[in-house]
Parts: structure tokens; sequence; C-alpha cells
């Protein structure tokens, strides 16, 4: 078990990835077999896209 | 921790920021060094995060971590998200922090660092902080409706539309300003301007990266581009030197606001994840690098200030920014101590990140402190210059002359004493031809990061951390022009939906393309008059954009006054109420000087006359005379859009006024629309630390 930076390292990763969406295909994967594992998902492309459409579509960014 | 110490600890710590602040409030030395802003600043966020906010939240927000937020009880996966807490504040953060505190603190510097130092400390931790956090909370248990849907919701379709807009104008001049700082600092700069120009490849790039190389994996693309945007900054001074390349892009101010002009409808209408998106994540990073530099640079470093405390400017004479100390010091700095475009990000994306109303405070008032801190930084660095280095950058040729003998020789007879010879050769330090007359903030603030630097790192590197400031600054600010382009499209849409449905369609081709074309010809009218002017344009639009974002703070405020007021918190109603009223009042007073001032360069309709005069006594010449005509008109519409936003202020707070006293009369007003209480335990729980 590493404990001190190297835990700090990764939580520090797992936030930037949370944080700049780079996490969010597979999160939405985990979700998505969990709650309609009958239902195919997105593949990550079209994902992004939604994804890219569904964040510029309202104020997201300010001066 | 026994209470009593914990409090004992937190008193300390408000008494050293008060002490500090005092400090230096009665410091008279010649130079002040740059730790006592921070120390004055830390104790004084603390202070009021804790106790303040922590008050707010418990007595008049009543704040419930056992009610489920829109987050946890809707959970669909894409827009409402339980999201772990410094994840929401990164998010939130990186959407309300943009240029504004930077170019604002910085153009309230000619007043001396005192009154922008007070003014962001008090005006975020009472005002922003505050505005921020109560839309967030008011938001957060609508299911994340917006400004606009919230104040037709509780106040009716009278303030519903005011608000509605005055946001649409609002997104005009924030486009146009926002535009103007940075034709102003690419005006005849061949490095700059290339430097910006590149930003647009590289981003249309990094958009097919992700979208068709390695989809989705923005880490990737992110970096790629922040190398590629990093040589093309320093790739920059060699093409600016090049005999033939150099002066491919050496553009003067008129033609780099056509190029942004176009820039902006090309943008507006191509698809989102060629070049909008992409950017938007290169900038994000950018936008973190370049505080945590920024930070390093002010409190690592700890320049000494050479700005005295207060400048005879206060009187309303100043050459940046006309108009005495009240009310346009609150008008000038309006993001990093208050700032009214907040409160659409408040109300809309960020509410339905929210895992649990515990997290509010942190998210609303947390993240405009760390933003006001921002705008502190900015002004340190602008304090750091020479005074007369900083008034020689950011006054216009219209006042000081467009000599460099001529400006300096006014600058110093001001009693800021600079020479000619030293503004060369800053100027060539730094890799440009001129540094005279670059008004918008961004300039002054890249010389002042730079020397900040050199200090450091040693003189040779200036001129790149020169163009790097002034690279990050233009990247934002072109973020701004696209998305708000976008955003003001839509709006656009929604508004002339209801007269011709057709138009309302976001989704077809046509529609899009006219309302971008109407929208990107709006704001593109105020950036060409404001490049014209031989005022530098900044001296118009600043103030009014100014006006235009303290008024959209006092409708946020007045908003979330009549949700406290009807929810029977009443005996609070002055946590948003005063500020509204403060706000209201300064806006309203700037307005009427803008209108009614004798002065040509504070009053609209003085400085229209004045000009008309010179025009019909035949005294105007080559490029004043064509430009005339152009700048009356400008001015006589300047003046009506001031008419307008005080009409809208005041219909939505009048407004306020009515319903308020109605609901404690008794009588019938618009019913609350808050969700009704579920509790969190009986939802499934989000595991992980996003929880996506």
């Amino acid at each position: 078990m590493m404990a001190g930076p190297a835990s700090f390292l990764k939580t520090a990763w797992t936030v930037l990835r949370e944080v700049s969406g780079d996490a969010a295909y597979e999160n939405y994967l985990a979700r998505h077999q969990e709650r309609h594992p009958d239902q195919p998902a997105l593949d990550r492309e079209a994902f992004y896209l939604s994804e890219l459409d569904r964040r510029w579509s309202g104020v997201n960014r300010c001066c | 921790m026994p209470k009593s110490i914990q409090n004992l600890i937190w008193i300390a710590i408000g008494v050293f920021g008060a002490a500090c602040l005092g400090g230096i409030a009665i410091h008279r030395g010649e130079t002040i060094n740059a730790f006592w802003f921070i120390a004055a600043a830390f104790g004084i966020y603390a202070v009021a995060y804790r106790l303040y906010a922590g008050w707010i939240c418990t007595k008049v927000l009543m704040t419930d971590p056992s009610r489920a937020t829109p987050a946890l009880r809707i959970n669909d996966g894409r827009d409402y998200v339980p999201t772990h807490r410094w994840i929401t504040f990164g998010h939130h953060f990186a959407a309300i922090a943009g240029a504004g505190p930077l170019v604002g603190p910085t153009l309230a510097a000619q007043f001396g660092y005192l009154p922008g130092t007070l003014w962001l400390l008090t005006g975020a931790v009472i005002g922003g902080c505050v505005q921020d956090m109560v839309v967030l909370w008011a938001s957060t248990r609508r299911d994340g409706r917006t400004l606009g849907q919230m104040a037709r919701d509780e106040m009716g379709p009278v303030a519903g539309g005011a608000a509605l807009v005055g946001t649409l104008m609002i997104m005009v001049l924030i486009v146009a300003v926002l535009g103007l700082v940075v034709v102003n600092a690419m005006k005849h700069s061949p490095w700059g301007t290339f430097t910006v120009a590149m930003t647009i490849p590289i981003a249309i790039l990094v958009g097919i990266y992700m979208r068709n190389i390695r989809p989705g994996r923005v880490l990737e693309g992110s970096l790629i581009g922040l190398f590629l945007l990093l040589a093309a900054t320093a790739g920059g001074g060699w093409v600016a030197h090049h005999p033939a390349l150099g002066p491919m892009f050496d553009f003067d101010g008129t033609t780099l606001a056509l190029l942004v002009i176009a820039y902006g409808f090309f943008a507006a209408i191509m698809p989102v994840w060629l070049l909008l998106a992409p950017r938007d994540y290169i900038s994000t990073f950018i936008k973190i690098g370049a505080i945590l530099l920024l930070a390093f640079a002010v409190i690592i470093l700890r320049p000494e200030l050479h700005m005295p405390a207060l400048t005879q400017f206060t009187d309303g004479t100043g050459p940046v920014v006309a108009g005495g100390l009240y009310p346009f010091l609150f008008i000038t700095i309006a993001c990093g101590a208050v700032s009214g475009f907040h409160a659409l990000i408040s109300a809309g994306t960020t509410p339905k990140l929210i895992m649990s109303e515990r997290d509010l405070r942190l998210v609303g008032y947390g993240s405009m402190a760390m933003e006001s801190f921002v705008g502190m930084m900015a002004l340190i660095a602008a304090c750091v210059l020479d005074p007369g280095v900083f008034f020689a950058i950011n006054s216009s040729a219209g006042i000081v002359g467009s000599t460099l003998e001529q400006a300096t020789a006014t600058i110093s007879s001001w009693g800021f004493p600079v020479e000619a010879q030293h503004m060369m050769d800053l100027a060539k330090e730094m890799g440009e031809t001129t540094l005279l007359a670059r008004t918008g903030g961004a300039p002054s603030l890249a010389v002042g990061m730079a020397q900040i630097f050199a200090g450091a790192f040693g003189q040779s590197m200036l001129a790149l951390w020169y163009h790097f400031a002034i690279m990050f600054e233009a990247l934002f600010i072109l973020t701004a022009v696209d998305a708000g382009t976008r955003v003001g499209r839509f709006m656009l849409q929604d508004l002339l939906g209801n007269i011709w449905k057709p138009l309302g369609n976001t989704s077809a081709r046509l529609p899009s393309i006219i309302c971008s074309a109407a929208f990107v010809a709006s704001w593109g009218y105020f950036l060409y008059i404001g490049v014209i002017d031989p005022y530098g344009g900044i001296n118009i639009l600043w103030p009014l954009f100014g006006i235009s974002n303290q008024m959209l703070a006092a409708i946020a405020l007045a908003i979330v006054t009549t949700i406290l007021v009807k929810k029977g918190q009443a005996r609070y109603a002055w946590v948003t109420g005063l500020p509204m009223v403060f706000l209201a009042v300064t806006t309203s007073y700037a307005a009427w000087l803008k209108l009614f001032d004798a002065d040509p360069r504070v009053g609209f309709l003085a400085g229209a006359n004045t000009l008309e005069a010179k025009l019909q006594a035949g005294t105007l010449t080559g490029k004043a005379l064509e430009s005339a005509p152009h700048l009356i008109f400008n001015q006589r519409l300047d003046a009506g859009l001031t008419v307008f936003f005080i009409i809208v202020l005041w219909v939505v707070i009048i407004e306020m006024a009515r319903i308020s006293i109605r609901h404690l009369q008794g009588k019938p007003v618009p019913a609350l629309t808050e969700v009704p209480y579920v509790n969190e335990a009986t939802l499934p729980h989000p595991t992980g630390v996003g929880g996506h």
C-alpha cells in the first residue's frame, strides 16, 4: 500500500480527469450498464458530440 | 477542538486581515509590498466565508443537508449529475472567471491602489459572493431553473421579460468590449497577432483530434493544444522579426476589428466540436495555469507596488476611465467584486451538479471569493508598474497626445515622471514597436507580469513573458466571443421565435445564420466604433459594460430578495436587499452622469454636442472629420442604451417592492415555486469521486 505522494498524485489525477471531462465516457458507460443494460450505449464519438451539444446550448462561460 | 477556541482562531484571523488592510490604508511610503494585500485578502475572505456565509446559510437560506438536491432526485446522468463539491467548485470557478477580473482592476488602478483594493474586498464578501451563493441556492431549490425563468415564475411576466431583454443587451456589450481589449492588444503587434491567429488552426486541429482521432480524450487533446500554443507564442518572436512574414501580421485597429467580427460570425455558425469546444478546453487549462503563475508572481515573489494609495484622478479627470471615484470605481470594477453575469451561471448549469445543500457555500461563496482574489492579483500587477509607465500604456492618444514626446511630457506633468527613452526601451524589451495608448488593460497587465517574472528569472525572457500574457488574455477573450455569440444567438432566436415561429428553431440552418449575423452585427458595431474613437473606445464601452453588468447584479439580487420575502424571511431580506440598493443607486447615479454630465468625456450627450460643434465650426480634419458623424451618432445611441438599462433595472426593482409589500399585506402574489422537500436518505446514493 503506497501512501503519501503516490496517493496524492492518484487523487490529483482523478480530480483532473473528472473536472476536465476526460472520464465522462467511462462514467457514462458504467452508469448505462447499471441502469439500462438492455439498451445499446452510444459509442465514444457519438457520446462526445452529444455532450458538447448539451454543454454549449446555454450560458456556461462568463467574462 | 472546542468551539470557543475555534471561534477565537477565526477572530484572530479576522483581526489580522483587518490590521493588514488598515496598514495598507494608512501606509504613505514610496512603495508598499504585495504581501500586505495578500494577507488582508486572505484574512477577510476566510472570516467572511466562515462567519458571514455560514450565518447566511443557517439563518437566512436555512440550507438543509437532508434535503435532496435536483442532482440527486433527477440524476439523469447528463444534465443532473451529483458531483463532489470540489469538482463542482472547479467547474463553477472555470465558468465564472475570465478576462473580466483581470481588466477591471487594472483600469481602476488609475485611482491608486487603495480604492480598488477596498471595493474588491468589501464588494465581494458583502455583494458578489452573496449574490452568487443565494442565486445558486434559489436555483438549486427549483431544479436548476435559469435566472429569467425564476424572474417570470416568482415575479410575473413583466420582471421576467425585463430580465431577459436586459441579459441579451449585456451579452452584446460584453462581447464588444472584450473584442476591443483584444484588438488594442494586437494593434501593430505582429508577434501578438500571429500568436492569437495561430490559436484558430490549433483549436481546429485539437477539435479534429478530440472528435475523430481519439474521440473524447480531452486531456490528451488539450495537452497537444497547450504545447502547440506555447510553441506558437515562442515562434511569434521569430515571425515578427522575419522581413516577409512580420508585415503580414501587422494590422491597424480597424482591420483587426473587421477580422475579429468576421471570425466571430464564422465561429458561431461552425459546429461546436470543431472550434468552440477545443478552444474552450485549451483556454480553461491556460486559465488555471495563468492564475497559478499570477499567484506565484504575487504570493511567492511579493513585488513592491509603486502606485500611490490615491492619485489625483479620484476627482474625475482620470485618463483611463473618465469620471470620479464615486460612482465610477464601482462601475469600472464589476467582475471581481460583484458581477451580475455570474447569476446566469449560478442559475442554470451549476445547480444541477450540487450534491448537497451543504456544498452551496463552497461553490457559490467560495468561487466568487477566489475570483475576487484573481482581481486583487491583477490590481497588484498593475500597481507594480511605475505609475508613469502605467499611464503611458493606458492613456489614449486623444488625451495625452499621439507622439512619444507629447505623451511622456503630459504624463510627467501630472506628477508621474516617465521618459520617452524609457518607454522606447521598454517596448523594445517586450518585443513591440510601441506600448503607448494600448488601452484596455491587457497590455499593462502583461508588462506588469513580465516585469515580476523577469525579476525572478532574468531579463532575457521579458518579451516571451509579455506575449505569453497577451496570448492567454486573448485566448479567454476569443472563447468569450465564440461562446457569447452562440448564447446570444440562442437568446435572440428565443425572443424572435415569439414573434415569428420559424425564427425560433435553433437547429434549422437558415434561422441560426440570420440570428448569428444579427447578433454579430450588434456587437460588431460597438467594437468598430470603439476602434475608430480617438479617445480609445474603452473610455465609452467599459463604463457601459460596467453599468449593464451591475444592473444585472441588482436584478438578480432583486429576484432573490423577492424569494426571501415570500419565504417569510423578510427580516433577513437586507442580506441581498442592501447590496441591491447600493448597486441600483450607484448604477443609476453613474447612468445619470453618463447621460447629463457637462464634461464631454463623461457625459454621452455632452460628448456628442461638443463634437458636433467642432464639426460645424470646421475645425476637424482628416480621420477625425471622417469619423465624427459616426461618433456623434454612437454617443447618442449609447445615451439611449443607458436609459434602456435604467428602465429595465427599475422595472424589476419596482416589481420586487410591489410583490414584497403585497405579500407582507397578505394579498395574493405569484406562488413560491420551490420544489417540495424530499429526504435524501430515501434516494440511491452515487458512488465514486465524480459520481457521473
